[in-house]
């Protein structure tokens, strides 16, 4: 990936980048168009922060109006644009093209209405996810896709990119947990899908439109549903000797029943890590840990974790904690919510991988990734969202010694291509981005990536939005469209009779 | 006679459409035919049913996955499911009484092409949110899939999204992959009586922001409750406002007294566990079920609008009869069918607060003249149509279902 090819700028686009520029300050008055080159370097690269490009030119309109006038003119003009929200994508969903605009959502940063009775908050993109929560707290409700970066990332961004949390068994990714958007095309037309109510008209746009990672068009409004926070919470702590038992347990838990407000698992390295930085409490003689979190009813809460135990026990357990206070509970988390940070201390660089496997698969792909880290000789640590099989290894590395970056994305390349070949997927949550982009041929073959394109053609026939994400090559719509004509006919198969 | 082709195989079905294609000869999609009824009548060369097309390939109760070819009865999936003390969480609706059809075997594929969804909407999502993985066949005659079988997945396109809710217009379904969850250990359901629709309104909208995690909240005033099939609401002569908890016992029981503190003044409440009949009844529509002469509306709006919207089209056309679910966000209307099952009306009364209706059930006559899938703004009319022509540029799945246009 470290040879990663975008699209061919467009020299005829960089030659004009002077007249672009004020016809953009045209539409974006103000202090809202940067094109010195050190004001625009803040931006040159997302949370995958080994590819950087400053972009041709940075707009950050306050408008839904400026957003439109500002796509209408890119595309009159052929001019690329890259979304942005608060560039913390880990797939580089937001690396900026070198003749492209990037245009960041951060100056929509209003919480426009909150409406109890339909339980339903409407944000501007720029809203962070936590934002949302603390806006509703205090009448007991909370959001609850809860990224891990939830303090910084935007909800314009979580909708790109579908994120998930440690929560998602139980509660969803963000597509569950939206209700409507308010989206500007390629064009500059401002379209409304879906709103207060549930279900769409029509076709499910929504749907399509959460997940697309920027590439579909501007999202600059949302709605998404709040929930009322659960009478109560409390979390147990697993540590077991083997990840085969924790995976066991794990099986076991929802297989009599129980879905766990989380179940999240760690691995010998990601525990100490955690434990050394965060001083969770966690036990240091496991080879994976477990928490196990139950929330809902207080009568529910403590049947359930009896019977967590239990299961627990059975799989055998060296260790069990019950969180007996609300602080003990989140202490419990802060050690696996700073696990990428943890991780981060102990070597120079990591590298987050992110993909999704059945969960019956773990000791399988763990054994794989044993075999990988001594093939490449580096240190893997793993965080696991193990109630719905999402694997976030983290692989070790230090970007000064030369070749081992290479080496790291080789590495994570064969675990995404592990995950696949076990029945899983390339990303949970993080996104294709260009990250994955060129693998994304393990999973899909010609005719299901030009199906994928085929929803791309219909927002954005021209392909002027986030190009070079996702897809390994971007065909051209015109191309798409045609039919598949042999010998100037159409395949002609017997009429079939059954 | 119209030619009818009932594959038993995906390479079968390849071959219709190739053949509806390279002859340009339009087809209907069925599964087993039950939602035949919803959307504008067809006029095509030819039927494609799916329900030839059964079995389920993959379950793994451990990991909560079942996959499916299209054509496989729900009957069955709900069987396998309950065997292991599972179900699908979205409780998928049976519309064969609603609609006066004869078959009664809905098939998944029709289901998850439909997305249709059952009280437990308001909390565990609609079909579209189990829906994990597909494969399906455009009108390009190109076999596709998407998804995957893993809850969290994030790789390209959620095409399962794309294809939930596009009855069949897209592309063919031959195999879903969804999600599963356990069933409930334990259903009560607690009924106040005698409420009007604003109290009820106020009632459930308690219920839902408290945090007693009710799954089912519906509202059926007096004048229907004598067509429930539970005889004790049938005999009440009082409307029934229905709040269903569901869960392990010992929480559904507590839950169940934090509602009766929280509710119990509004009216009088009674408690009453298992009779699956009351939520099949409002799932189902069985309240609309007879009087098969009268126009069906299933109207979604904001929850809290519920009964103003109501009030407003009771105002607009007499003799109307309606009942809420989604505790408030979804009215059915039975009215009646002359002068286009009173579209106008119906949907003037949506303009303000927002949301959509569509025409469920109609005779022929009305079926064919009035807008039956709630008419979309140009911008988003526009975003259909080049979907439509993406994936079926010859216009042979389905031509006309949903648009007269698509
Ligand atoms: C430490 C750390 C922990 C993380 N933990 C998690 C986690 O637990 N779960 C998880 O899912 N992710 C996680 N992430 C990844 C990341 O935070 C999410 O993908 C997040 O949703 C990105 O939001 P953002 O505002 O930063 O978007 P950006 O990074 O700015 O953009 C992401 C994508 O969205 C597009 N985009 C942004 N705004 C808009 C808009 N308004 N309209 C259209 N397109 C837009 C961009 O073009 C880009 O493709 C983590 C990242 C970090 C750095």
């Amino acid at each position: 990936m470290t040879g990663l090819k975008m699209p061919e700028p467009d020299s005829g686009i960089l030659k004009r980048r002077d007249e672009i520029i004020r016809a953009l300050q045209q539409r974006v008055p103000g202090e809202g168009v940067i094109s010195d080159v050190d004001e625009m370097r803040p931006f040159e690269s997302d949370g995958l922060t080994a590819y950087h490009q400053v972009p041709m030119i940075v707009v950050l309109p306050s408008t839904v109006e400026e957003v439109s006038a500002v796509l209408k003119y890119c595309h009159d003009e052929g001019i690329k644009v890259v979304p942005r929200g608060a560039g913390t994508s880990l797939s580089g969903g937001a690396l900026p093209l070198e003749d492209g605009v990037l245009l960041g959502l951060g100056k929509f940063n209003r919480v426009v209405d909150i409406d109890f009775d339909n339980r339903c908050a409407v944000v501007q993109p720029g809203v962070t996810n936590l934002a949302i929560t603390h806006a509703v707290a205090h009448e007991g409700f909370y959001y609850a896709p809860d990224p891990s970066s939830q303090i910084a990332c935007t909800i314009g961004g979580n909708i790109a990119e579908n994120s998930g949390g440690v929560h998602s068994l139980k509660y969803g990714l963000t597509t569950n947990n939206v209700l409507g958007l308010e989206v500007v095309l390629i064009t500059g037309e401002v379209i409304k899908v879906g709103g207060k109510h549930l279900d769409s008209a029509g076709f499910d746009l929504l749907g399509l439109m959460t997940g697309s990672e920027g590439l579909l068009g501007v999202i600059t409004e949302v709605t998404v549903r709040i929930l009322k926070r659960p009478e109560t919470a409390r979390a147990v702590l697993v540590g077991f000797s083997s990840s085969e038992d924790a995976g066991a347990c794990v099986a076991d838990v929802i297989g009599v029943g129980i879905i766990a407000g989380g179940m999240e698992m760690m691995d010998r390295l990601a525990i100490h890590a955690a434990e050394e930085f965060a001083h969770a409490g966690y036990p240091l003689e496991v080879e994976a840990l477990l928490i196990v979190e139950l929330d809902g009813p207080e009568a529910e809460v403590d049947h359930l974790l009896e019977r967590v135990e239990k299961i627990a026990k059975a799989h055998n357990a060296v260790s069990v904690k019950v969180s007996t206070s609300e602080e003990e509970r989140l202490s419990f988390w802060a050690g696996r919510k700073a696990a990428f940070p943890a991780v981060g201390r102990i070597s120079p660089d990591y590298y987050c991988m992110d993909g999704t496997i059945p969960r019956h698969q773990l000791p399988r792909v763990l054994t794989g990734m044993r075999e990988m880290s001594e093939h490449y000789g580096l240190r893997v640590a793993n965080v696991f969202h193990a109630g719905d099989g999402n694997l976030h290894p983290l692989i070790l590395y230090d970007a000064n010694k030369s070749g081992e970056l290479e080496k790291a994305e080789d590495f994570g390349s064969d675990i995404l291509k592990l995950c696949v070949e076990v029945g899983g997927v390339l990303t949970g949550e993080h996104g294709v981005g260009v990250e994955k982009r060129d693998l994304m041929e393990t999973m899909f073959n010609d005719a299901d990536l030009d199906h994928q394109q085929r929803i791309k053609c219909a927002f954005d026939a021209k392909g002027l939005l986030n190009p070079g994400k996702v897809f390994p090559t971007l065909r051209r719509c015109v191309e798409l469209g045609r039919m598949h004509v042999h010998g100037g006919k159409v395949p002609f198969p017997d009429i079939p009779r059954f | 006679m119209q030619d009818r082709f009932k594959p038993e195989t995906v390479a079968q079905v390849l071959d219709v459409i190739s053949w509806g294609l390279s002859n340009k000869k339009p087809l209907e999609i069925q599964g087993a035919g039950t939602k035949r009824g919803i959307g504008y009548p067809l006029e095509v060369a030819a039927t494609l049913s799916l329900s030839g097309l059964t079995g389920i390939s993959l379950y793994e109760p451990e990991e909560l996955v079942l996959t499916a070819a299209a054509g496989t009865p729900l009957a069955e999936i709900e069987e396998v499911l309950a065997g292991k003390n599972q179900e699908l969480a979205f409780e998928p609706a049976d519309f064969a009484r609603l609609l006066g059809s004869t078959e009664a075997n809905s098939t998944i594929g029709g289901i998850m092409a439909a997305n249709i969804s059952g009280p437990r909407r308001l909390k565990t999502g609609a079909a579209r949110d189990h829906f994990l993985g597909l494969k399906a066949i455009s009108g390009r005659a190109e076999e596709f899939k998407s998804g995957g079988r893993v809850v969290k997945n994030v790789t390209g396109y959620d095409l399962c999204k794309g294809l939930a809710g596009s009855w069949g217009t897209l592309a063919v379904l031959t195999e879903v992959t969804l999600k599963v969850l356990p069933a409930a250990e334990q259903i009560t359901t607690l009924i106040i009586a005698g409420l009007s629709d604003a109290e009820a309104m106020s009632a459930m909208s308690m219920a839902m922001n408290s945090s007693c995690e009710v799954s089912g909240v519906a509202h059926i005033p007096a004048n229907l409750v004598s067509r429930s099939s539970f005889s004790d609401l049938a005999k009440s002569g009082a409307s029934a406002t229905l709040l269903r908890l569901e869960g392990i016992a010992p929480s559904v029981e507590y839950r169940a007294t934090q509602l009766q503190t929280l509710l119990g003044s509004l009216g009088s409440t009674k408690k009453v566990t298992g009779v699956d009949e009351i939520w099949r009844d409002v799932r189902d529509v069985h309240y609309f079920a007879e009087n098969q002469d009268k126009a069906v509306w299933k109207i979604s709006v904001p929850p809290a609008q519920g009964a103003i919207v109501a009030s407003a089209i009771a105002a607009e056309i007499p003799g109307v009869e309606y009942y809420f679910d989604w505790a408030g966000g979804l009215i059915w209307a039975a009215v009646p069918a002359f002068n286009n099952a009173s579209q106008t009306a119906i949907r003037q009364c949506l303009k303000s607060c927002g949301g959509h209706a569509t025409l469920f059930r109609a005779p022929e006559e009305a079926r064919s003249t009035a807008d039956i899938f709630h008419t979309l703004e140009p911008g988003l009319m526009t975003l259909t149509k080049n979907l439509k022509d993406n994936f079926d540029p010859s216009g042979i799945l389905n031509p006309g279902r949903m648009y007269r246009t698509l």
